[in-house]
């Protein structure tokens, strides 16, 4: 099970780095006379049950009233692969796009995209995950640690923070500052408020193991042997924390992926420019749109792989037969 | 009794302190009602006017120490936006969102629990490992993603209305009516809640299930005859029961965090939806109001949830009465 999360976690994260050559197009080109054009797949048989090596079906408008589409079966355009770049592409490109997983309301290539928006969640969700740990093992550190008053101290504010609904203390947050930003400046404040209300988690994971570790002898002994508070616990107590904060960031990550979700969702995380899933997401906040091209929740299936590995790679090991 | 009068000085601390917080939060945020209202072309002294008929103009600590003080005796100040006293809108709202808490709970509890006993007891078989693979699928749907799959099916069957609480004109055919429609309305929104929170129920169930029947007591059950199926679903159930009911004091806060997407996904008017047009309108009274309203049924609900477990496990209450550290989870 474990080594599927694994396997799933890795798929996505080669995904995301590989975008420029996985997507045939540009995220941001927008195709006009392909508005919420429908999946394009790719084929082996002709219409009249010939083999032949890949191809695309090129796309007619049926409607313009209903937006809808149907494949023009009497044609068929190859794909050609590793040429300029791109992983497979059509290998005539006047005619028509290649929408491998259709496109949104304004014609742009859907699953470009879902393949950069994955750099912009995975980003924002990694960056709020390693300021999460930071701010979490220093605080949890240094409760353990010193114990009395500190660790009382601290683990009130962290037991204050865990217990408050995340979304509203995101939302809060988020809508107290200015609503438009440059879009790094969204991204690097998103990443703050996350680790703003991740941090306890990690803090109260740390305390516990360090509290116990810091009786035990080997400690004793580093502390006779002359090594300064910083040198004990950072040097000898928190190797021991290893499990512990994997384990945590595993869970974070996809938490911040999808707070990342809720918040551009609402419209108040990343504008419609910055691909990002969140941002794909808001245009499924029309009913009718969504319900007549469902392949615009594409992000939301992408949001359940990520969430399903870290779940696969925390899950615990059957106990014996009862 | 001691305990009890702790536990409710606790829930006023902190319905006191983080409804301040989010009322000093959306004060001292750049920006107000009056600004964006009138927006960038308004004078400065139409915006000034503005200022001073709602009471911005005033410095925030006065201003807080104002609303404290009336927000002491129950008075919580009227909405900017829909010139109503707070709490009437609040109330409302909160009930709409308790309403579909409370049966969204139910749903988790009628799924969870029963597939948490039994993936709990049993580790072979087709039916535990199709509950266990079905759990992990739901654990990784957040609710987010089940309410947009949801009202999709529901968009492309009419099995079910897309959004809304209820529609135009239901009650004016009379009370059952009303009822009925609302009974369409609602398992949407509920069953969005209740599915990833089904898998959590069912996960810490069939951990704590695990762990029960490995205590010594079930193999003296055992010896005396006792049949297999009653052992599992009565003798080893209470002692079982406990985490899961420690879990509900947590769970509370994940439903109302859940409850906002499904309230803005499916359109539920409830809490969420009125916290975040507050939130965007920069409402401040009616953010408080609504922040004041959502840690005080938080805090109700970790009080039942502890009570709950204090039923479960008679160990918890000998401590407390014995004065020793009370409300340990």
């Amino acid at each position: 099970m474990r080594s599927l999360g694994a396997a799933l976690f890795a798929l996505v994260l080669l995904a995301a780095l590989a975008a420029p050559v996985l997507a045939p197009n540009d995220p941001g080109q927008t195709f006009r006379a392909y508005l919420y054009a429908p999946p394009m797949r790719p084929r082996l048989v002709t219409a009249d049950g010939r083999w032949q090596r890949p191809f695309v079906h090129p796309l007619r408008l049926v409607s313009r009233l209903e937006q809808r589409y149907e494949e023009d079966v009497s044609q068929a355009v190859p794909l050609t692969f590793f040429s300029r770049g791109k992983l497979a592409r059509l290998a005539d490109e006047s005619r028509g796009p290649w929408l491998p997983l259709g496109a949104d309301r304004e014609g742009r290539d859907l699953l470009a995209r879902l393949l950069f928006g994955a750099r912009t969640s995975l980003g924002v969700a990694t960056l709020a995950t390693l300021a999460a740990l930071l701010l979490g093992v220093l605080a949890g550190g240094v409760a353990g640690y010193r114990g009395g008053i500190v660790d009382e101290g601290i683990m009130r504010v962290a037991e204050f923070v865990l217990v408050l609904p995340a979304v509203y203390v995101v939302l809060a947050l988020r809508a107290a500052l200015p609503l438009v930003l440059p879009s790094w400046a969204v991204f690097s404040l998103m990443a703050a408020i996350f680790a703003l209300v991740g941090w306890p988690w990690v803090a109260r994971a740390v305390r516990a193991v360090v509290a116990v570790e810091r009786t035990r002898e080997y400690a004793a002994a580093a502390v006779s042997l002359g090594a300064g508070h910083a040198r004990v616990l950072f040097g000898h107590l928190l190797p021991a924390c290893r499990g512990q904060i994997g384990a945590q960031a595993i869970l974070l990550l996809p938490s911040f992926i999808l707070a990342e979700a809720t918040l551009s969702y609402v419209g108040l995380g990343f504008p419609d420019t910055v691909p990002s899933w969140g941002s794909m997401l808001h245009e499924a906040s029309n009913v009718n749109a969504m319900a007549d091209f469902p392949w615009t929740l594409a992000p939301a299936a992408a949001i359940f792989a990520v969430t399903l590995a870290a779940n696969l790679l925390v899950e615990k090991p059957d106990r014996a037969a009862w | 009794m001691r305990y009890l009068a702790r536990r409710v000085i606790a829930a006023a601390v902190l319905v006191a302190v983080v409804s301040s917080g989010a009322l000093l939060l959306t004060r001292l945020a750049p920006g107000d009602f009056a600004s964006d209202l009138f927006g960038a072309g308004a004078s400065a002294a139409t915006i000034a006017r503005e200022r001073a008929r709602y009471g911005l103009d005033r410095s925030p600590v006065s201003q807080y120490l104002d609303w404290l003080g009336r927000a002491a005796r129950l008075d919580f100040g009227v909405s900017l936006v829909y010139h109503r006293p707070v709490a009437e809108l609040v109330a409302q709202r909160a009930a709409n969102t308790g309403l579909l808490a409370l049966v969204a709970l139910v749903f988790a509890t009628l799924l969870g629990l029963p597939a948490g006993i039994i993936t709990g007891s049993r580790r072979r078989g087709l039916l535990p490992t199709i509950l266990r693979g079905l759990s992990l699928v739901l654990l990784s749907l957040p609710s987010l993603i089940t309410s947009l799959v949801l009202v999709l099916v529901a968009a492309r069957t009419q099995w079910f209305p897309t959004g809304g609480m209820q529609s135009a004109g239901a009650w004016d055919a009379g009370v059952f009516a009303g009822l009925a429609d609302l009974a369409r309305h609602l398992p949407l929104p509920a069953l969005a809640i209740a599915l990833p929170l089904s898998a959590m129920i069912e996960r810490v169930q069939s951990q704590s299930m695990g762990d029960a029947l490995e205590m010594p007591f079930t193999l003296s059950t055992l010896a005396r005859g006792v049949p297999r199926s009653r052992l599992v679903w009565r003798d080893a159930l209470r002692p079982a029961i406990g985490p899961v009911a420690a879990m509900y004091g947590f769970v509370l806060g994940s439903l109302l965090s859940g409850s906002f997407v499904v309230e803005v996904v499916t359109s539920w008017p409830g809490l969420g939806r009125l916290m975040y047009d507050a939130l965007r309108a920069r409402d401040l009274y009616l953010v408080a109001g609504c922040a004041a309203a959502g840690s005080l049924f938080l805090a109700v609900g970790t009080l039942l949830s502890d009570l709950l477990q204090a039923w479960a496990d008679p160990r918890l209450r000998r401590d407390e009465a014995g004065g020793t550290s009370g409300g340990s989870a």
